[in-house]
């Protein structure tokens, strides 16, 4: 229990820290790092809830894929390095109150409610628990998915595509 | 243990809904909101594993919904491509007309 703590509090501090060092950074490269460190922190927070098949899913898909992708967008996307003055000083001040607001909320309620102890543990080689589930059970939204993926894929070659040449 | 887990997604959710409202950069935005997205895939794994009925429909929806963010960035990304190629804009608070 002990050691679940600290991992949980290792893996919780870089996560928090890696988003807040997202918003903080200068350099929007180093603003995509910190996101991919908060990506992996986020892996190992899923490890410790014994969800290894989406822990590697996410550093597949987040940490590799949509990082990877967030960077094409900043190179073929070109942007100021210099950061501008912050004009809309009463937006920012009163988004932040709400955003604080909304977290004291969240916290009233997370710290409010009760939930009940249970120990009961769930099947311990998952991903082939996984894979029965999506294909008996879920496989009418595993297929939408797949038709979703599809035209996600098409939809963006489209969009992008240079238009006339 | 599972108030925890929420308290880190619900600070987590916070940060990008900060992120999401008060940076200028589109592609920061679209990282805002994957943000929240996995804020939220942390509160359905916990609930998994710690919430009144553990199973393992949570990692399934869990899936479906990274599947679903992965989709929206690349259609994203695309949108951005376009708009700036044809407006020369990567600013969102520049984005305010649909059709020139």
């Amino acid at each position: 229990m002990s050691g679940q703590f600290i991992f949980f509090m290792l893996f919780s501090v870089t996560a928090i820290g890696g988003a807040i060092m997202m918003l903080n950074m200068e350099r929007i490269m180093y603003m995509i790092a910190s996101a991919a460190v908060t990506f992996l922190s986020l892996a190992g927070i899923y490890v410790l809830l014994h969800a290894e098949f989406l822990a590697f899913v996410q550093i597949l898909i987040y940490a590799g894929a949509i990082t990877i992708l967030m960077i094409f967008g900043i190179v073929l996307t070109k942007h100021e390095e210099k950061r501008e003055e912050p004009k809309r000083r009463f937006y920012h001040i009163s988004l932040f109150a709400g955003v604080v607001g909304l977290f004291a909320v969240f916290y009233y309620v997370i710290n409010q409610s009760a939930f009940p102890a249970v120990t009961r543990e769930i099947a311990q080689d998952q991903t082939k628990e996984i894979g029965l589930l999506i294909y008996s059970q879920y496989v009418i939204p595993f297929e939408l998915v797949s038709i979703l993926l599809t035209i996600a894929l098409i939809g963006a070659i489209i969009i992008a595509k240079r238009e006339g040449k | 243990m599972l108030n925890s887990y929420l308290l880190l997604s619900a600070s987590l959710f916070c940060i990008g809904l900060y992120g999401a409202l008060s940076k200028k950069n589109a592609v920061i935005v679209l990282l805002s909101i994957e943000l929240m997205l996995n804020a939220a895939n942390v509160n359905i794994i916990a609930f998994s594993k710690y919430g009144i009925n553990p199973s393992l429909t949570g990692h399934v929806f869990s899936l479906f919904s990274m599947t679903v963010a992965a989709a929206e960035v690349a259609v994203g990304i695309a949108i951005l491509i376009m708009l700036y190629r044809n407006r020369g804009i990567s600013d969102v608070t520049k984005m305010d007309v649909l059709k020139k």
